[in-house]
């Protein structure tokens, strides 16, 4: 009964769905202000009913409801409580269901923080939100029912794919959906403005803190999918460039361009046209991220439900959306006109810099992604993209953008004078370059390729604190002067040192890493980079719904206790699936990583795989500090004010 | 030409070819080498360097040939039903490393077991164009003769080898 419920009320919310995407358009085009009116009650009542179908899914999991196709499919009696719930979301049918549910919160949202949005655009973006849930709704009911009932109920379902059975990967898509989901605010604010012919820079400050949100959690959830992948693949690596990766890496970079173009829109005027096609470029990248994963075009470990059914399905629903939207600037993107002018020496260069480096870094990754597909579509599919090309385009193109970060932020809009940059930026350019130079001292060996990203980070760090320096300079170096800062300012300065950290993560772990294959017999030590690993063993113990081998290590240093590692090998019983668990003792400036490889040989000897991985935690500690920036930047004073002023010429704010 | 429409036209490009990628299975790539003789090479193996392998040494054996790389997320997927498939049954397997460092391809093998007859490294991947390899991994099954029969891209699972792998061999193994 309940899982017809669900059904009913996925239906239900189409129907809403389709009317939220007719009437209040037509009701803002014609000036019907009751057809207007109507965005946001039915807005809420279709969230509402995207609710009760979630509730209804979760429930069939929650009770082992093993009539309903995708619950066996994906779950199993003996599965723990939180993954029955994170198995909703753990497969083809259940994650769309999630994907249209977040478009729907998402729209609630906007629903709620519109007060300073006039009645008409918000009537637009609402119904440009609804046509998208029209899309998804349709695929799930016509192509992919999560409720599909199956005849005969089985006594026991097919269990959870056992990689998904875990904390990092239970909150990973969620996470990443909520940004993905997210840029579809963005989308409809762009589309929304360019249906009413007013593309001024109002529609960038009301997109300014929604993209911010989505892109803190499209940060974080990247990032919490590199985490997962290092600690539970087992092998130490925490980025692959598989097409999944890539799918969730690309909007990401073209978010990242969109909320600077955002802030030249707003500010200055300037670079409207490009700010909406990045708009709509982050969204139809989210989607297209949506059609390689789920179409099978591309073979991925992560494509977990392919069929090529499906993908026709999602192909047109791009064509739609994307073409439909492109076609839409198309006709009016000739009419947009950026009056005002700027010096090349300026903060609009620096911008506009920023923006050509990530889209051609997305647009490289793309065509790396895309590459097989291109060349098998040509009929000479002969070639194989990994991890080389990826690497060799992503490195160089990053070492200018990342130069740049800290001089822009402080470069002033319209015009600046190079002497007073190189006035400010001296001294810290001088010390990025030594200290980047002198650090690698330290380590047990000199590498280049650690003191250029020594002295980026560095760079980073000084140039950025400088920008602010010089903000509390201008105001008088009291501490008023603090809070007279924009929060947002503090945002973006923030963001920045989390890139900073984010790129000492990287090269030291990258070149510093150290790993070794041993074999181990139970009493014998290995000595790595001054940590002393002894394997006590290895014994079999019995887990919810698996088996597993523990092995046991003590790590120590200079005979100081330091860990007790017990990494495990597993196998799932329902899908007789190996699984490696491995052990990690994380540090600030080291992680220490042991997993366990295969029995070798009589005497409880193992092979086993240790890892020292230096300031691997920096690169997640980076991404955290981004998403904090991004969080201070998207609660900016200004926004909150916009919202009491009620939309006026008024909440132009100068900055 | 209106400017504004390049994102337009672009976007056209590339609904053709993810259309075009829609009715092909990425996984079953028709390969132009099967029914011919498979190409030849001479590459050296991966735990002893100064020795090389050629197919030619295979003739009169059905064998497969796996095309790996360490780098490769699918290939873990694939590596434990490779262990299985060479303890439960009598094939000839051999691993060709792709485009892969030596290093990292033998603590790979040292690490998750080691199905492998032989492993060959193909540093530069040229023996991997030769053989019109797509992205790893991919699997090859050739005759006694030499002959090319079956081409399978991406990974290999249990269910392949049970339905198609095993009932071919057996197949080659019943030919002259």
């Amino acid at each position: 009964m309940i899982p017809e419920l669900g059904h009913f009320a996925l239906i239900l919310a189409l129907v809403l769905a389709i009317v939220q995407s007719v009437l209040p358009l037509v009701g803002a085009s014609k000036g019907i202000s009751s057809w207007v009116a109507l965005a946001k009650p039915i807005a809420r009542i279709q969230l509402f009913f995207m609710l009760v179908a979630f509730a209804a899914l979760t429930h069939a999991f929650i009770v082992h409801d093993f009539s309903v196709l995708y619950v066996a499919s994906n779950s199993n009696t003996q599965l723990p409580l939180m993954f029955r719930i994170s198995a909703v979301w753990g497969a083809h049918e259940g994650s769309l269901l999630f994907w249209a549910l977040t478009l729907s919160l998402w729209t609630g949202a906007v629903t709620v923080f519109s007060k300073s949005i006039p009645k008409d655009m918000l009537a637009r973006v609402v119904s440009v939100l609804g046509m998208v849930s029209v899309g998804f709704l349709l695929f799930m009911l016509l192509t992919s029912n999560p409720f599909d009932r199956l005849a005969m109920a089985p006594a026991e379902g097919r269990d959870l794919n056992p990689l998904l059975q875990d904390f990092g990967l239970a909150i990973h898509p969620p996470m990443l959906y909520m940004g993905y989901v997210g840029f579809s605010v963005a989308f409809a604010f762009a589309i929304a403005a360019m249906l009413g012919g007013k593309l001024d820079a109002a529609w960038a400050r009301w997109s300014r803190p929604w993209t911010a949100v989505a892109w803190i959690f499209l940060t974080l959830g990247i990032s919490l999918g590199s985490w997962w992948a290092y600690y539970e693949l087992g092998w130490g690596g925490w980025w692959f460039w598989d097409p999944v990766e890539n799918a969730s890496f690309l909007p990401w970079l073209v978010g990242t361009a969109l909320m600077h173009s955002l802030a030249v829109t707003e500010k200055r005027g300037t670079f409207k046209a490009w700010t909406v096609l990045l708009a709509i470029f982050a969204f139809s990248l989210s989607l297209l991220g949506t059609f390689l994963v789920r179409s099978g075009v591309l073979t991925s470990v992560h494509a977990f439900a392919t069929d090529p059914g499906r993908g026709v399905f999602i192909l047109i629903f791009l064509v739609i959306v994307i073409g439909g939207s492109l076609l839409l600037y198309a006709w009016r993107a000739p009419s947009i006109r950026s009056s005002v002018s700027f010096n090349l020496f300026s903060r609009e260069t620096a911008l506009l810099f920023n923006n050509v480096i990530l889209v051609v870094v997305a647009a490289s990754v793309l065509l790396g992604t895309l590459y097989p597909l291109l060349l098998d579509a040509l009929g000479v599919g002969k070639i194989s993209v990994g991890p080389p090309y990826f690497n060799s385009v992503f490195v160089p193109l990053t070492i200018p953008l990342a130069m740049l970060i800290g001089v822009g932020a402080m470069m002033r809009w319209k015009q600046d004078k190079p002497e007073r940059l190189l006035k400010a930026l001296g001294p810290s350019l001088v010390i990025s370059v030594v200290a980047g130079l002198l650090l690698p001292l330290i380590a047990d060996e000199y590498h280049f390729g650690a003191a250029i990203g020594l002295m980026l980070s560095i760079w980073i760090t000084l140039s950025t604190l400088q920008g602010l320096r010089l903000r509390l300079v201008n105001k008088g170096y009291s501490l008023e002067s603090l809070a007279t800062v924009p929060r947002s300012f503090y945002g973006m300065s923030i963001a920045h040192i989390g890139v900073a950290v984010f790129i000492v993560g990287i090269t030291l772990t990258t070149i510093y890493s150290e790993e070794k294959d041993v074999r181990m017999e139970p009493g014998e030590n290995f000595v790595m980079k001054g940590y002393n690993f002894e394997f006590k063993g290895a014994e079999s113990e019995q887990g919810p719904n698996y088996v597993a081998q523990t092995g046991h290590l003590t790590v120590s240093k200079d005979g100081q206790h330091i860990a007790s590692l017990n990494p495990e090998k597993r196998i799932y019983l329902v899908q007789k699936m190996p699984m490696t668990e491995a052990a990690i003792d994380a540090g600030f400036t080291r992680d220490l990583f042991v997993a366990l490889g295969e029995p070798r040989g009589e005497g409880g000897a193992w092979s086993v795989r240790l890892y020292v991985k230096p300031f691997i935690r920096w690169i997640w500690l980076g991404t955290i500090i981004m998403g904090i920036g991004g969080l201070l930047a998207a609660t900016d004073r200004r926004y909150r004010l916009a919202k009491k002023l009620k939309s006026s010429g008024k909440s132009e704010v100068s900055a | 030409m209106n400017r504004a429409l390049i994102p337009l036209l672009a976007f056209i490009v590339l609904v053709v070819f993810l259309a075009i990628g829609l009715t092909k299975d990425p996984r079953k790539l028709p390969s132009p080498f099967i029914g011919k003789a498979a190409p030849t090479f001479n590459l050296p193996l991966l735990h002893q360097p100064d020795k090389t392998f050629s197919p030619e040494y295979m003739q009169g054996k059905a064998w497969i040939l796996n095309v790996w790389a360490s780098w490769c997320v699918s290939c873990r997927a694939e590596h434990q039903v490779l262990n299985d498939l060479v303890q439960n049954n009598k094939v000839n397997l051999i691993g060709l490393n792709y485009k892969d460092e030596v290093v990292d391809a033998r603590r790979w093998l040292s690490q998750l077991g080691d199905p492998y007859q032989l492993s060959i490294s193909d540093i530069e991947g040229l023996t991997g164009i030769d053989w019109g390899v797509y992205g790893v991994p991919e699997t090859f099954v050739i005759d006694k003769k030499g002959i090319v029969r079956l081409k399978h891209t991406g990974p290999v699972t249990r269910k392949d080898i049970k339905e198609k792998i095993i009932p071919l061999l057996k197949q080659l193994e019943k030919e002259s």
